[in-house]
């Protein structure tokens, strides 16, 4: 008898969200033309119409709940990063579920602190809930505690921002909408010796931190090839405060620029620390620095001609970026980073892939997938050759086998408070 | 070499003024109050809000962020370690132990784990000689040691409370015969620790602008062993483990390396208490305080 009572109580649910959709799919359309297909108009009429049944009936189309997790620093030192991956996941989620044309989109965020043993934990709530993909984690350490359970249950992974190719080395399930750490350091490497921004370099790196030390590598061999001069390399831990030695060492090295591939918490401390020195170098960061305007409290002007190496500036002016930009500041109340425009990108490639396998494969009914069928068709699909999106982050992003993403770099400076593309 | 120094001293004396409180504290209730450490956090907070939310003058803020410790203090000893008086050491300790754990993970509740920028409270401008720069508040976290060690030290040798002090640390079933309200006297101690608490905190964030639940945690445990160092108990000795211990810390990290300077630190620690088991300036028959 209960069971019959929720079986009627879901349809009618399902019924009635299916005709809200189809009521919103006009209004929603122009934002989202990223996965916009040509069918969807008529599927809706037809979903509307046959309700859940209609999955078989329908041709190379997605139907069915999807049941995707989030894992990411939603509070603590990398709340910045989370919570705004997090409210750009779920932009993406509203957009397409708006769509109404039959995929129906279950999301469910989880907090893991940038803390490895909470984001496993995390992960096994999500598991509890069964979860059939996960868009996450957000932060590197994290991640590769995660990537590695999710490799032996078979459930596909694709990170916004964890960028440490520890993440996905070594696991086909697990693919990155951001630039590998490799590719940050000797991309800003290039960056900065092709736009002259110094020839003296100081690099202030934490080697505690993988993500930290990943790019801090390869930007010294890059750096070298271009005839950058590295003229001070100093380290910090987790729990430094106190970046004094760090500074004057650069100063006193004579350094004019300073690389700074760490998180944005220290790198707020080491902006104030220059400051109370009266140490003025450029300063040059890679995507863990994004975030650091919205610290509480923080006095932006330290911050100001920042620059940093970035996927995604939100003063762009392109249909897609504008439209994002304005859904987020309506749901968060501030500018979206980059972690949001990566999160974003992670849900629809998520989608894209699963439409690219229908469309060749036929309909495809998502509903009673297991996470472990779901991840072979993501994995078969999104590294295939023809497989491309076009998303806030770059065009044509392609992924190779090993899980890395290929897209070209832009970068931005703060001014005045503000992130302003280059 | 000499801007290390500088940064040295400057350091230091965050942690000697944070030590004066530990050893203030232990010098009279013969207790060490690991929760000194995450009461500083408290007052640091207590700052950021009533001047950042409230929108009040940074003087106010800092005398009401004394106020709310001096009360938090008095009340943790009344509620936490009051009960245990008569007590084992350990048990104190451990008691202790939990209530920086309470602190940490109450404050984590109420202010959440994101950090805060705390801003500089003490800024009057900078002193320039050459390349080598000063802080307003390095300066004046130095003059407040300097300041709060001269007026505890007095107060434990001038006034007639400061001499009860010193009576209940030497014995106190003696003092309570000879008339000195030996709880009160305790209070009291907490009441002074948990106010320099909110002093240290406040110079400590405006120093280091970074404001989290565990803000305390690390300074408070450099701090404590800044007066082992110095002779626990001694409040010229809190003074000089904590500069000293500051200006090891900068150099090791400038000239050996940054990762194992804490190893380094500590080492020399033990170097010291195996020499002189009581710290630089303590004495075997300890006059406390």
């Amino acid at each position: 008898m209960k069971k019959k009572l929720l079986a009627l109580l879901l349809t009618g649910a399902m019924v009635l969200s299916l005709a809200a959709c189809g009521a919103d799919a006009g209004t929603a359309d122009s934002a989202a033309d990223a996965t916009e297909t040509q069918t969807e108009t008529t599927e809706t009429e037809e979903t509307t119409e046959e309700t859940a049944a209609a999955a078989e009936t329908t041709d190379g189309a997605v139907t069915g709940t999807l049941k995707l997790g989030f894992i990411g620093p939603i509070t603590g030192a990398a709340g910045q990063y989370g919570s705004l991956a997090n409210y750009g996941a779920q932009i993406a989620v509203e957009e397409l579920n708006a769509l109404g044309n039959g995929l129906t989109i279950e999301y469910q965020p989880e907090d893991d602190v940038h803390d490895a043993e909470t984001s496993v934990n995390a992960y096994n709530t999500l598991k509890d809930w069964n979860v059939q993909a996960i868009v996450g984690c957000v932060t590197t350490t994290p991640c590769i505690a995660v990537a590695s359970e999710a490799y032996s249950d078979r459930v596909f992974m694709l990170t916004p921002s964890a960028s440490s190719p520890k993440v996905t080395e070594d696991r086909d399930n697990v693919y990155q909408v951001c630039f590998s750490d490799p590719n940050q350091g000797s991309k800003s490497a290039e960056y900065i010796s092709e736009n002259n921004l110094a020839t003296k370099v100081a690099v202030i790196y934490n080697n505690a931190d993988a993500y930290s030390t990943g790019i801090y590598q390869t930007f010294v061999s890059e750096a070298e090839n271009r005839g950058l001069e590295v003229v001070s390399t100093t380290t910090f831990t987790d729990d430094t405060t106190d970046f004094s030695v760090q500074v004057t060492d650069a100063k006193n090295a004579g350094a004019e620029l300073v690389f700074l591939p760490i998180y944005y918490q220290p790198a707020s401390l080491i902006l104030s620390e220059m400051d109370k020195q009266g140490y003025e170098a450029t300063v040059f960061g890679v995507d863990g620095m994004d975030g650091i305007l919205g610290i509480e409290g923080f006095d932006t002007s330290l911050a100001e001609g920042v620059m940093l190496l970035t996927p995604f500036a939100a003063d762009a002016t392109d249909d897609a970026t504008v439209s994002f930009v304005k859904k987020f500041n309506d749901k968060a109340g501030e500018t979206p980073s980059q972690f949001a425009a990566d999160a974003y990108d992670a849900v629809y490639t998520i989608v894209e892939a699963l439409n690219a396998y229908a469309a060749k494969n036929g309909a495809l009914d998502v509903t009673d997938l297991s996470a472990e069928e779901l991840c072979d068709i993501l994995i078969s699909t999104i590294s295939s050759d023809d497989f491309s999106v076009d998303g806030l982050t770059g065009a044509g992003m392609k992924w190779n086998a090993s899980g890395e993403v290929n897209k070209s770099p832009k970068a931005v400076i703060i001014k005045d408070g503000v992130y302003v593309g280059m | 070499m000499l801007s290390y120094l500088i940064n040295g001293i400057s350091l230091g004396s965050v942690y000697a003024i944070i030590a004066l409180g530990y050893t203030m504290v232990y010098g009279i209730a013969k207790m060490l109050n690991f929760a000194h450490g995450d009461v500083i956090m408290v007052g640091g907070y207590m700052a950021y809000i009533t001047s950042s939310y409230l929108g009040l003058p940074y003087g106010v803020a800092i005398l009401i962020s004394i106020a709310v410790c001096t009360l938090l203090g008095i009340f943790i000893e009344k509620l936490a370690y009051k009960p245990l008086r008569s007590a084992t050491s350990l048990a104190v300790l451990i008691t202790a132990i939990g209530v920086s754990y309470f602190l940490q993970n109450a404050a984590l509740l109420i202010w959440s784990s994101n950090p805060k920028s705390f801003p500089n409270m003490v800024n009057f401008g900078t002193l320039e000689f050459g390349n080598i720069r000063i802080t307003s508040a390095s300066i004046i976290t130095f003059l407040s040691c300097v300041v709060i060690m001269v007026a505890l030290t007095l107060f434990t040798n001038k006034t007639k409370v400061g001499k009860a002090m010193k009576a209940v640390s030497e014995d106190k079933g003696a003092a309570q015969l000879m008339g000195i309200n030996v709880n009160a006297t305790i209070s009291l101690t907490f009441a002074i620790g948990s106010g320099l608490a909110a002093i240290a905190g406040v110079l400590l964030c405006s120093s280091y602008p970074n404001l989290t639940p565990t803000t305390g945690s690390m300074p408070g445990i450099k701090a404590f062993t800044a007066a082992v160092f110095g002779g626990i108990g001694s409040i010229p000795g809190a003074m000089l483990g904590g500069i000293i211990l500051g200006i090891i810390e900068i150099l090791s990290k400038a000239y050996i390396s940054t990762e194992l300077s804490d190893a380094i630190v500590f080492a020399v620690l033990i170097v010291i208490l195996i020499v002189k088991p009581t710290g630089l300036l303590g004495k075997k028959v300890t006059e406390k305080v």
